[in-house]
Formats: structure tokens, C-alpha cells, sequence
């Protein structure tokens, strides 16, 4: 549970790592059912649509002007995302 | 004098009309929906907020809270997006605003559309309208609940695996959920990217129609989208002869069907054989035992994925921290609520090496399945026919500590959604005072046929979309007749009024 919690960026509480050590349990076992068929020969669905790639021309558009894209952000320093220490 | 208008009984298209006319200015319009959103949403919470009277040559609109309205608070129903400001419009939006639609507001829903009542919402559940002790569904269920008490002529809701199809039915409204791949979800908050649509509710299937026709089409923001294959066309007939409608055998031991939405359902196939239908049976055998468990798989892992971007870096809340990984782990744990949570944990997993395999790669092989097994059904019928959820409306509270009955609320929506195809819910009658919906699945690209099927049987029905609460003559069957002198389409009777 802790592993799936650091892959998933949660720092969970340990009550809550308690609660859904439980109820993820019980969803697994629920959908863990899938397993009952055998569809070895069965191609993986990821899209419900038959279409393929779709290509744009290479051209410049106009974009979001930078005072749009930083106008929620926590914290801007200039022309950059403020974050704290990386290391 | 100024024309009042009761926007409890108005339908879309009448209220076009009002305007069309200029018996009613866009403006007061707009204000009489302010109006009953002031006497009535203090009870039902259909709103998250409301929005400022903006220009627009037609009539009004709310949108679903995870459609990103310019300079108009979106927050998803999620603490994490709390105060999120959009920089630019949501396709639908913008297109809602060229068809000169005001917004109204936005709509509660469940946090990031993840759940089946909007108890999951942050910001507290929305209220069914029929009996506000009752849920209105959900993920949109501020949206169904906000048409169904006159507090919208209709609105947008987006649909993961029933999230406009089930509230409708809940509420007493029309809802579709469209062909995947139909409508753009350019600036709509992202769940579940393979299943995620947008689509209208209503009053009626005409305005569905309507509605539908503004927003759907190929939308170079989003590559996923395609033009429509035929121009949408406004339903007119009231007949069904030769239209072959299957009912799958698996519907007889679903002991989940509550006996009322039985009943109201099998009413309605009788209505449907009466205007020349065909009613046979299908074999849907996949979809009813592994469809939940293939969609709580499915839309999870990619809601993994999705909920990724939220780390406090470019937007919403950020926690205090001395590092940056511990400022993105405790920011998005402060941020989501318990059924993200559940949802990302649960998807994380499913993707993680050593069990990807078997649960996600063996739930996209059950997908497979189910596109095959729709995709029968509808070589030997024109459209499929079940309840729209196997319940009506349930107490608040009463799912909402057991993730897995919460989940059982989508049985009967969540097979087509995975396949792909179109779905629409329209009122078929009440159980204990509540509204049922039927469910009517088309092939892809099937919504004109939808809306035929729809409305025929709408007007067969004869629904009354009012709550029984607020009609003036009790009408305990909710089968008022078209021509009730009771009812007053317009609402422009003064006396009728407070």
C-alpha cells in the first residue's frame, strides 16, 4: 500500500492508509473477477473509435499569452514556475 | 408590463421561442432563471455558483463544473482546484457562446466526476428535487437536478460511465450521452480519457437534440473527434412501425432491478409495441458480470494517469513543504478527497508492474468483448432497450460509506460506455413518487435514430417533468395528458404565478 502510495504521489496519513487497505481489498476481489475469462486470443481494446493518428500542419499558432499561463500558479518567479527545493 | 415567466415548466425550445418572439428579452430570461435559482437552490445546492449576467442574443445554459468557463471559477467539485480561474473556454463552452447561450452557472458534481450521487463533491451533495432527502444521481447531478426544478432550461453534464445518463433518470430529465469521439472534451477536466464525453440534458428530447447539434462536431483541439455523418436532425415522427428494439435476457436475473423500475420499464415496451415497434431479446452475456468490474479497472488507471498534473506547481492550492516532493505528495494529499483517492490508488495498481497484465491488459481484452457483443446486438435490432439504473433515487447517505454499492449504481450504463456508443435516458414513469428512466443504446454515430426512438415515446409517455411537490394539482402516476388544462407550457399566465 505504501509502494502504490509513493508511485501515486500521496502522502497518505496513516489512518487513511488503514481505511483503504481495506476497501481496495474488497474492489480487487469485486474486480478481480476479469480474471474468470480466458481471452488469450482476445486483442486489448484502448479505443472505442477506428480511427488512426491525426496529423496538424506545422504551423505557428497563436498561443496563451504568459501572464494566462501563470495566472493561477502558486507561486512565478519572472518567466518561471517557483517550486521549492528539488534536492 | 414585463412578462413573468415560471421557468419550472419551460422547456428550451419554448423559451427560444419567447425570445425569438421578443415576448422576453434574453436578459429578463436569464434574470427569471437567476430568480428561481434564488427561491429554490438554498434546498437543492444544484449550483456551485452562479455566474454574472453576460450578453448573449439567446437563451441560458448551465454547465457541468468540470467544463472550463473563462474568468468563471471551475473547480471539478475537487478542494484542489479550489479558486482555479480558466484562461480560456472549454470547446463546448465557447460553442455554447457563439450559439449566444449566457451561462447561468456551474453545476455541482462529484469530485473530478467520480461517483453516482455528488455526495463525492467537496463542496456537499446536491438534492433531488422530487424529495430533496434524496441524491439526484451523479456525477452531474447538479446539472439534472438544476433542469428538473426550473433552474435551467437545460445544461451540460459530461459522462465517464453514466454520469449524464443516470442523474437524468434520477431527475426526471432527458439526457445523452453521446457517441465517443462526438463532442469535444478540449478544456473539460479529463477523468477517464477513453470514456470521457460531453452531452446535453433537457426538458424534453427535441431540446436534447437541439443542444446536441451546437456542441457536437470535429474540433481541431481535440484529435479524438470526428464530424458527424449526418447533419442532426430534430425528431418529429410520434410512430416507431418497423423499428426493432431488443431487451437483453440478462435483465431477468438482475436481482439489482428494484420491481418499480421494472414495471415503469415494461409499461414502456408495451408503449413502444403499441406505436409499431418490434420488441425481441438480446444475449448481452459479458456485459452485466464483467462490464462494472472492467470499467472500475479501465477508468481508474487512466484516472491514475489524468490526476497526475495535479502537483501544485502550475495551479490550485500548494502545501507547505521544505522539498519539492514532499510539496507535491501532501498537496495533492490535502487536495483529494477520499474517492480520488481510492480511484488513484486503486489505478496506480492496476498499472504497476507485475499486475499490469492482469488487470488492466485483461480488462481492455473484456472491453473487446463488449464492443462484440453491442456490436451483435445491433446487426439483428436498431436499438436496445433497458432501465437506466436499476434503482430510483436513494437517500443521501445511504451508499455513501460502501464504494462498492455506490459503484453497483452504473450496472446498467456503464457496458455501452465502453463500447462506445450513444446513450439516451428519458422519464418512462414513477416508482414510490420517483422518476425512472429508460435507456435507449444506438450503434455509433446512432443519435438521430435516438432521438426518433425518444421522442416518439415521450410523447406516448406523456411525462410530467415537474416535481409532484411543485405541480398545483396532485398527479401521483406523473402521466399528465398533453392537452392538461393545468399545465401552461409558457408560463406566461400571470395568475398562475405566487
Amino acid at each position: 500500500m505504501l509502494h502504490v502510495a509513493r508511485l501515486a504521489r500521496l502522502a497518505l496519513a496513516d489512518d487513511e492508509v488503514e481505511r483503504l487497505t481495506d476497501e481496495l481489498a474488497a474492489i480487487l476481489d469485486a474486480v478481480g473477477i476479469v480474471a474468470e475469462l480466458d481471452l488469450a486470443a482476445v486483442p486489448p481494446t484502448s479505443h472505442p473509435l477506428d480511427v488512426v493518428n491525426v496529423w496538424d500542419d506545422d504551423e505557428p499558432r497563436e498561443s496563451l499569452s504568459l501572464d494566462d499561463v501563470f495566472a493561477n500558479a502558486p507561486a512565478r518567479d519572472g518567466d518561471l514556475f517557483r517550486v521549492p527545493p528539488t534536492v | 408590463m414585463t412578462p413573468l415567466v415560471d421557468t419550472l415548466r419551460l422547456t428550451a425550445e419554448e423559451a427560444l421561442g419567447l425570445v425569438e418572439r421578443r415576448e422576453v428579452s434574453p436578459g429578463e430570461l436569464h434574470a427569471a432563471y437567476l430568480e428561481a435559482i434564488g427561491e429554490r437552490d438554498g434546498e437543492l445546492h444544484a449550483y456551485l455558483r452562479t455566474a454574472e449576467i453576460s450578453d448573449g442574443a439567446s437563451i441560458p445554459i448551465a454547465l457541468k463544473d468540470v467544463i472550463s468557463t473563462k474568468g468563471v471559477e471551475t473547480t471539478a467539485g475537487s478542494r484542489i482546484l479550489e479558486s482555479y480561474v480558466p484562461v480560456f473556454d472549454a470547446t463546448v463552452a465557447a460553442r455554447c457562446k457563439a450559439a449566444g447561450l449566457t451561462l447561468l452557472g456551474k453545476t455541482n458534481t462529484d469530485e473530478f466526476a467520480m461517483g453516482s450521487s455528488t455526495e463525492n463533491s467537496a463542496w456537499g451533495p446536491s438534492r433531488n428535487p422530487w424529495d430533496p432527502e434524496r441524491v439526484p444521481g451523479g456525477s452531474g447531478g447538479g446539472t439534472s437536478a438544476a433542469v428538473s426544478a426550473g433552474l435551467a432550461p437545460w445544461g451540460l453534464g459530461s459522462d465517464t460511465g453514466g454520469s449524464i445518463k443516470q442523474p437524468s433518470a434520477l431527475c426526471g430529465n432527458v439526457g445523452l450521452r453521446p457517441t465517443y469521439g462526438s463532442v469535444s472534451r478540449y478544456g473539460v477536466v479529463a477523468f477517464a480519457s477513453s470514456l470521457d464525453q460531453i452531452g446535453p440534458v433537457a426538458k424534453t428530447v427535441r431540446d436534447v437534440a437541439l443542444l446536441y447539434s451546437i456542441i457536437a462536431g470535429r474540433d481541431a483541439s481535440d484529435s479524438t473527434t470526428v464530424e458527424l455523418p449526418e447533419p442532426v436532425a430534430l425528431p418529429e415522427t410520434d410512430r416507431l412501425d418497423g423499428l426493432r428494439i431488443a431487451v437483453p435476457t440478462q435483465l431477468e436475473s438482475l436481482d439489482a432491478i428494484e420491481p418499480g423500475v421494472r414495471a415503469a420499464f415494461e409499461l414502456t415496451l408495451g408503449l413502444a409495441r403499441e406505436l409499431g415497434a418490434e420488441v425481441g431479446e438480446c444475449d448481452l452475456p459479458t456485459s452485466y458480470r464483467y462490464g462494472m468490474p472492467c470499467y472500475y479497472l479501465i477508468a481508474p488507471a487512466e484516472a491514475s494517469s489524468n490526476l497526475a498534473r495535479y502537483d501544485g506547481v502550475r495551479y490550485g492550492p500548494r502545501a507547505d513543504a521544505p522539498t519539492y516532493d514532499e510539496m507535491v505528495e501532501r498537496t495533492r494529499d490535502d487536495g483529494f478527497g477520499p474517492e480520488p483517492k481510492r480511484r488513484i490508488m486503486l489505478g496506480t495498481y492496476a498499472l504497476s508492474a507485475g499486475y499490469y497484465d492482469a488487470f488492466y491488459g485483461q480488462a481492455q481484452k473484456v472491453r473487446t468483448l463488449l464492443i462484440r457483443e453491442h456490436r451483435e446486438a445491433l446487426e439483428r435490432f436498431d436499438v436496445i432497450a433497458t432501465p437506466t439504473s436499476p434503482t430510483v433515487a436513494f437517500p443521501v447517505g445511504d451508499k455513501a460509506a460502501d464504494p462498492l454499492a455506490m459503484y453497483a449504481c452504473d450496472l446498467l450504463t456503464i457496458p455501452s460506455c465502453l463500447a462506445g456508443l450513444p446513450g439516451l435516458s428519458i422519464p418512462c414513469g414513477l416508482s414510490d413518487g420517483l422518476p425512472v428512466g429508460l435507456q435507449l443504446l444506438g450503434p455509433q454515430f446512432g443519435e438521430n435514430l435516438l432521438f426518433r426512438t425518444g421522442h416518439a415515446l415521450e410523447q406516448a409517455i406523456g411525462f410530467d417533468t415537474v416535481p409532484v411537490r411543485w405541480r398545483e394539482g396532485s398527479d401521483p402516476l406523473g402521466l399528465t395528458p398533453a392537452d392538461d388544462e393545468g399545465s401552461d407550457p409558457t408560463g406566461l399566465t400571470p395568475e398562475d404565478t405566487p
